[in-house]
């Protein structure tokens, strides 16, 4: 008797430590997630990006009142790691941009940088030659939209 | 063996398996029963139930907890200069440790307090009080950062503060150590106290909106100890109560002369009264000189201002602002219980503890039942102020705080306890002790008037045996209790910072929700922000050379200067252009006598430096910010006086000539 007391105490005490971790799902866990998803996931458009642009309206020519907001913002938030030529400075040179990349992913990116460097495997080829995580620099949507606009503006469109 | 039940035998398998390190034999009450570490245990990755705000004591600062993990969140400076953080010696922020005596780097953080709305805690502001030169700080809490501080003119050792009214109206001061007035000669004997020393208490009034602090008058009262206070709540809105000991008025050896009398007094305060007098223009205006250091987010910069008139009533001229309550020996703590009826005074020399009836004490004023007066205030006879005496609950009664349920907690600094007692029928329900000679004590929201009760902390002064030693000087400790039970149950120990005195705890959503993540940039109104690096320069100003820089993973701009001579003053006006949460940038420069600069995202800071020698000068981050954090370094030239080495500065192109290379 004593001794199945015992034990059941130390069984007791074993599910009571080991009780509160399971089922619940742990903040910490999160980084991990995407990996697990990286592979299997079909819905994810490597085109897109992740993020909540997910169709963005572009006219052939340029919108010379959004690109100078951008250029704006670009000073302020971007232009202390991104040149404007083709050279990389701690993050790559932004001439060509656009051509390689969707505006939607460029939007996404900037304005999503974690979970796009979690699950993007371009984002992700681009961290292995930077090696710096590009800050979230808090954009807003017109932000984005704008810096998108200059970066056209950039590459040459008129 | 039968009987044993299996608690018992839980208890005992605890004891057993912790008995290399906790479980003395000489000290078997240490033992804690066997679910105290599911109860204080936060798992990795999870968020504490509370914070819990604990004065600093002796280290000046009001350091931040989780509970009930008792982890260490966050130190924040006060009182007292911190190189970590740069709080004091970046030039932003010198302004807020400026007195009517200059800057002073060190205070002494008592007491603290939450800002309160219909007498509930709303997690806006946490207060805090510096005793030695008299000084109540007000602590943002969307930032924890300092953001206000007031110095107390005709005041010394602020020590009952800075406890608030229900809604925040006021927060009070009242000196310790009385003292001569400011504007009169203070250069007297020491033992003409009973003609020359005055108590005075200051009522600051806080902004509803800003929280902006303004001394709105200060009472001359009797020359005591001033020793703490609780405001009125509920029914006893409107008045504010103070212990005081040192009524025979002694100069010296206070350890004997201060502790003749049976009873000191609690002084009761009608600030309503106080405050129809002060609309009655029955105020004086006195000469005074304090500071009033305030700091601005946007401009990241603090103003000190001098204030020269304080506005002082004299309550024995001005009848019905005070009454004396007779308290048994020496009180030091002064407390309201929820509804606001039941005032506790702690004799600290008593056996006993006093409970009066806010009811009991009107009745007895409105039909002056008074016994003489003392200095020219009514003293309310004991008995008719007396709901009742909790009879026998320990030695050295300290400390009372109270939980939603009717219950008293008072701290015993000599019988190293805390006792749970009935507000109602004053019987000790149990008593639970500490490791050791506790002094204050906390419920969360336990001066309020809805306590949220669950937890008690014990703050202890003597922690001897209780951790690791470390050398002769020790950590003081902190008791974490789970009282939601009928019978209290240690379930933690965890070390603090300087001496901790009061602290405040509240349920973590009241705060968490509110905290910023950074500073915006786009409202950074820093005179020295440069907004992007196109905007850093460095301009030379006679012999003041300001350098407008920019930091961002992973590096300055610039950061090549060259052309600084000796016996310039240099100022590193350093703006973070990150714009995320927890992306701070340190900034640091070899030989600079003062400290490091942190800068949170979005923020100016500026670290004045004045080289010394010729030379080069690195500079760096000093917070690891990125994987190229190594990288995040520069350099800058110092050439001697009179040199014509023009001031130049880069980022990126200052290389060496193809041909240098060449023949390396």
């Amino acid at each position: 008797m004593k001794k199945l007391l015992v034990l059941s105490t130390i069984i007791l005490l074993i599910a009571a430590c080991g009780g509160s971790e399971g089922g619940k799902k742990n903040p910490a866990d999160n980084p991990s997630e995407p990996a697990k998803t990286e592979t299997g996931n079909p819905s994810y458009d490597p085109k897109r990006g992740e993020g909540k642009f997910t169709s963005v309206e572009v006219s052939p020519s340029l919108d010379a009142a959004k690109a100078e907001a951008g250029e704006k913002v670009y000073s302020v938030k971007c232009g202390s790691c991104h040149k404007l030529s083709d050279e990389k400075l701690v993050g790559p040179g932004w001439k060509g941009v656009t051509s390689r990349h969707t505006a939607e992913w460029i939007m996404n990116f900037s304005t999503n940088p974690d979970e796009m460097l979690n699950k993007d495997p371009k984002a992700q080829a681009m961290l292995e030659l930077c090696l710096v995580r590009m800050p979230n620099q808090n954009l807003s949507d017109d932000d984005a939209r704008n810096v998108y606009e200059f970066m056209r503006k950039n590459d040459g469109i008129k | 063996m039968k009987k044993m039940t299996p608690w018992v035998i839980t208890a005992a398998l605890v004891c057993l398996l912790s008995i290399n390190f906790s479980c003395k034999p000489n000290n078997a009450k240490s033992a804690v029963s066997g679910d105290a570490a599911s109860k204080a245990y936060v798992p990795p990755g999870k968020f504490d139930e509370y914070y819990n705000f604990v004065s600093g004591g002796f280290s000046g600062q009001l350091s931040v907890y989780g509970l009930p993990s008792g982890r260490l969140l966050r130190v924040i400076p006060v009182f007292s200069v911190d190189p970590e953080k740069g709080y004091g010696y970046s030039e932003e922020t010198k302004p807020m440790l400026n007195t009517s005596r200059g800057f002073v780097p060190w205070d002494d953080l008592h007491h603290t307090e939450l800002s309160q709305t219909n007498g509930e805690v709303d997690g806006r502001w946490v207060f805090g009080n510096g005793n030695n030169t008299p000084r109540v700080a007000r602590i943002d809490l969307t930032t924890f950062r300092t953001a206000e501080v007031i110095e107390l003119p005709n005041s010394a050792g602020n020590h009952s503060s800075p406890f608030i009214t229900e809604n925040t109206e006021y927060v009070v001061a009242g000196t310790r150590f009385s003292v001569p007035p400011d504007n009169v000669n203070g250069d007297v004997p020491i033992n003409s106290y009973k003609q020359n020393f005055k108590g005075y208490i200051s009522f600051i009034s806080v902004d509803k909106t800003s929280g902006k602090m303004d001394i709105a008058f200060q009472l001359q009262c009797p020359g005591v100890n001033f020793d703490l206070s609780h405001a009125g709540k509920g029914k006893s809105n409107g008045w504010f109560f103070f212990s005081c000991y040192n009524s025979e008025q002694a100069n010296t050896l206070l350890e004997q002369n201060a502790s003749q009398k049976d009873k000191d007094f609690i002084m009761a305060v009608n600030w309503k009264k106080a405050e129809e007098y002060l609309k009655a223009g029955k105020g004086k205006k006195v000469p005074a000189k304090y500071a009033h250091n305030v700091y601005n987010d946007k401009t990241h910069t603090a103003t000190s201002e001098i204030k020269t008139e304080v506005t002082v009533l004299d309550v024995k001229e001005l009848k019905d602002i005070c009454y004396m309550i007779p308290c048994p020996k020496s009180p030091h703590g002064c407390d309201v219980d929820p509804t606001g009826e039941y005032i506790v005074g702690s004799g600290k020399l008593a056996a006993l503890i006093p409970v009066f009836s806010f009811d009991k004490m009107q009745k007895a004023i409105a039909a002056k039942d008074f016994d003489g007066e003392y200095d020219g205030i009514p003293v309310i006879k004991y008995a008719s102020a007396l709901y009742g005496e909790v009879q026998k609950p320990g030695l050295g009664p300290l400390h009372t705080e109270f939980d939603a349920n009717g219950n008293a907690y008072t701290s015993f600094f000599v019988s190293s306890e805390v006792v749970k007692w009935n507000i109602k029928d004053l019987k000790v329900l149990d008593r639970a002790p500490t490791y050791y000679s506790v002094g204050h004590l906390c419920v969360p929201g336990g001066d309020s008037k809805k306590p949220f009760g669950k937890y008690l902390i014990a703050y202890n002064k003597i922690t001897k045996d209780r951790f690791l030693p470390t050398g002769p000087e020790l950590s003081q400790s902190a008791q974490l209790y789970d009282i939601s039970g009928d019978k209290m149950q240690l379930i933690l120990d965890f070390p603090t910072i300087g001496e901790p005195h009061y602290a405040q705890a509240v349920p973590a959503s009241l705060i968490s929700k509110n905290s910023l993540k950074f500073f915006n940039i786009n409202e950074n109104t820093n005179p020295y922000l440069a907004k992007g690096e196109k905007e850093s320069k460095v301009v030379r100003e006679g012999n003041k050379i300001h350098v407008y820089m920019t930091s961002i993973r992973s590096h300055f701009a610039p950061d090549n200067i060259e052309g600084i001579k000796l016996g310039d003053e240099v100022y590193f006006h350093v703006t973070n252009l990150e714009q995320d949460w927890d992306v701070p940038h340190g900034f640091a420069v070899k030989g600079a006598t003062n400290a490091e600069l942190l800068i949170m995202p979005g923020e100016t800071s500026t670290l004045k430096w004045v080289p010394d020698r010729t030379g080069i000068y690195p500079i760096y981050c000093t917070d690891f910010c990125s994987a190229l954090h190594q990288e995040m370094q520069g350099y800058v030239r110092v050439s001697p006086a009179g040199s014509n080495v023009p001031l130049t500065f880069s980022t990126g192109t200052n290389v060496p000539k193809p041909d240098t290379a060449a023949t390396k």
